[in-house]
């Protein structure tokens, strides 16, 4: 039970209070470059929780049996990156044969993943956190869903934006920029939920 | 510390190489294999993803192009070299691309159309723009301060009595000054056009009247006047299609206010050099 509450406690920690692109604002560039539309914003948040679990099945056994043993933990960001910018461009491959439509939507922000900071960020996160395996794969879920949160959530703002008479000096990435600094503000106030969710 | 070295190294290149040799069975399992007229088309092409056919890259062309929903014509580095060996390839006849110029619609000089404030600021017109339209009492016209023959690869553009003049016979057709002025009153017609609308007011005619002498006043004389119905009048400015323009000129001679004209450098200081 006790473990259970843990990645429970885990993974809504991760979506809700140290979500990733409101609180630690890593992987802005997606979330600024591909919320203009529902439907890309979710297949975008999907593509990077997939990304981010298989990232983490990935680069924690690596870690942990590859280069703790060798004493080589210093290479660790770059290992990573060769391993997720390899996961990348297989799941690219994939979309284009299975999805083509989500694929031609991604367009370019899918290869850019490869260099998402958020993905690398969970990874080592879960790391230098001393997650167990199972703490990991939960962890990074709960990023994922966590950037999925925040991109659907952004989409339905900039969607409401886009009606909306915005002076001309604050048209296009000015008051997308606002907007989403206002989220962030949001969000903060959801520090402590989860500690207390079980007390 | 060699030992060290060498065991980095190795783990390195050793994960480089097992995820290489998934990624490599991954495509050979699951890779769309990529049109071949798709790659032939791209190339063609030129290749330097500068965008000006109106697509996000080399690549986005030819496959626009290879779906048939685009003309082969529209790679401007590549010129007609480049358009001809892609209706090969297409099995299509080329159009000769028309040459195309710039031209400023806009004719509110310094005489004919007054200011509504003085503006010390920036010069630049992006600048003047964003503060209240700029300080024309006319919202639509030239600001004159040169932003587009800033940009002007030819340097074929002066600003000449308040406003942008664009020099023809030197304009390359590359469409930057389109792109940068604020004003949008730049637009690009074809070389051997014979008349031009210099006028952009979208402002009701008294309005537009009371802002500019020169302004276009929407009264639809030209509309009814031209003989093969290449001009209308939209947002309370007269718009030609060059596609039916004969070059008549009959407009021109029915206009009331001047805004419809034979393209010449009107109000040109008598004294001005374009060498200058």
């Amino acid at each position: 039970m006790e473990a259970f509450k843990n990645l429970v406690v885990i993974l809504l920690s991760s979506v809700l209070v140290n979500n990733y692109v409101l609180s630690r604002f890593l992987g802005i560039c997606p979330f600024l470059g591909v919320s203009k539309k529902l439907n890309q914003a979710v297949g975008m948040g999907v593509s990077v929780t997939v990304v981010m679990l298989l990232a983490t099945f990935a680069t924690w056994p690596i870690q942990y049996f590859v280069l703790e043993p060798f004493g080589l933990g210093y290479l660790q960001t770059i290992v990573f990156i060769l391993i997720i910018a390899s996961l990348v461009q297989i799941l690219e491959i994939f979309l284009k044969r299975f999805s083509p439509a989500l694929h031609k939507g991604l367009g370019v922000y899918l290869p850019l993943i490869t260099t998402n900071c958020a993905v690398l960020g969970v990874a080592i996160n879960n790391i230098t956190d001393g997650y167990t395996f199972i703490e990991s794969v939960f962890s990074s879920l709960g990023c994922g869903l966590g950037f999925l949160l925040a991109m659907v959530l952004f989409s339905g703002l900039r969607s409401r934006i886009d009606e909306m008479e915005v002076p001309s000096s604050f048209r296009g990435v000015a008051i997308t920029l606002i907007a989403a600094s206002f989220i962030s503000l949001a969000f903060m106030g959801l520090a402590g939920i989860v500690d207390n969710l079980f007390a | 510390m060699l030992i060290d070295v060498l065991t980095a190294l190795g783990v390195v290149v050793a994960v480089g190489l097992l995820f290489g040799i998934l990624l490599a069975l991954v495509i050979s399992l699951f890779g769309v294999e990529e049109d071949e007229k798709v790659k032939q088309i791209r190339d063609t092409l030129p290749g330097i993803n500068c965008g000006a056919c109106g697509f996000k890259g080399c690549q986005d062309y030819a496959e626009a192009m290879a779906s048939g929903k685009a003309a082969p014509n529209l790679c401007i580095p590549g010129a007609e070299n480049v358009a001809k060996q892609l209706g090969e390839i297409l099995g299509v006849e080329v159009e000769e691309p028309k040459d195309m110029v710039a031209f400023v619609h806009c004719n509110g000089t310094c005489e004919a159309a007054p200011e509504k404030a003085n503006y010390d600021g920036i010069a630049t017109c992006k600048a003047r723009a964003a503060v209240f339209g700029g300080p024309k009492a006319c919202n639509w016209g030239c600001l004159g301060c040169g932003d587009c023959a800033a940009v002007c690869v030819a340097d074929a553009i002066c600003i000449a009595d308040g406003i942008a003049r664009i020099n023809t016979s030197r304009c390359v057709g590359c469409g930057l000054c389109v792109k940068e002025c604020p004003k949008k009153i730049i637009s690009m017609v074809p070389q051997e056009t014979a008349v031009a609308v210099f006028c952009s007011s979208r402002d009701k005619g008294a309005d537009a009247r009371k802002f500019c002498k020169n302004a276009c006043i929407a009264c639809k004389k030209c509309e009814k006047t031209c003989p093969h119905g290449a001009i209308t009048v939209k947002n309370n400015c007269a718009v030609i299609d060059y596609s039916l323009c004969t070059g008549c000129g009959a407009c021109a001679e029915a206009c009331p206010t001047g805004c419809l004209q034979k393209v010449s450098f009107p109000d040109l200081p008598e004294d001005f050099s374009w060498d200058e």
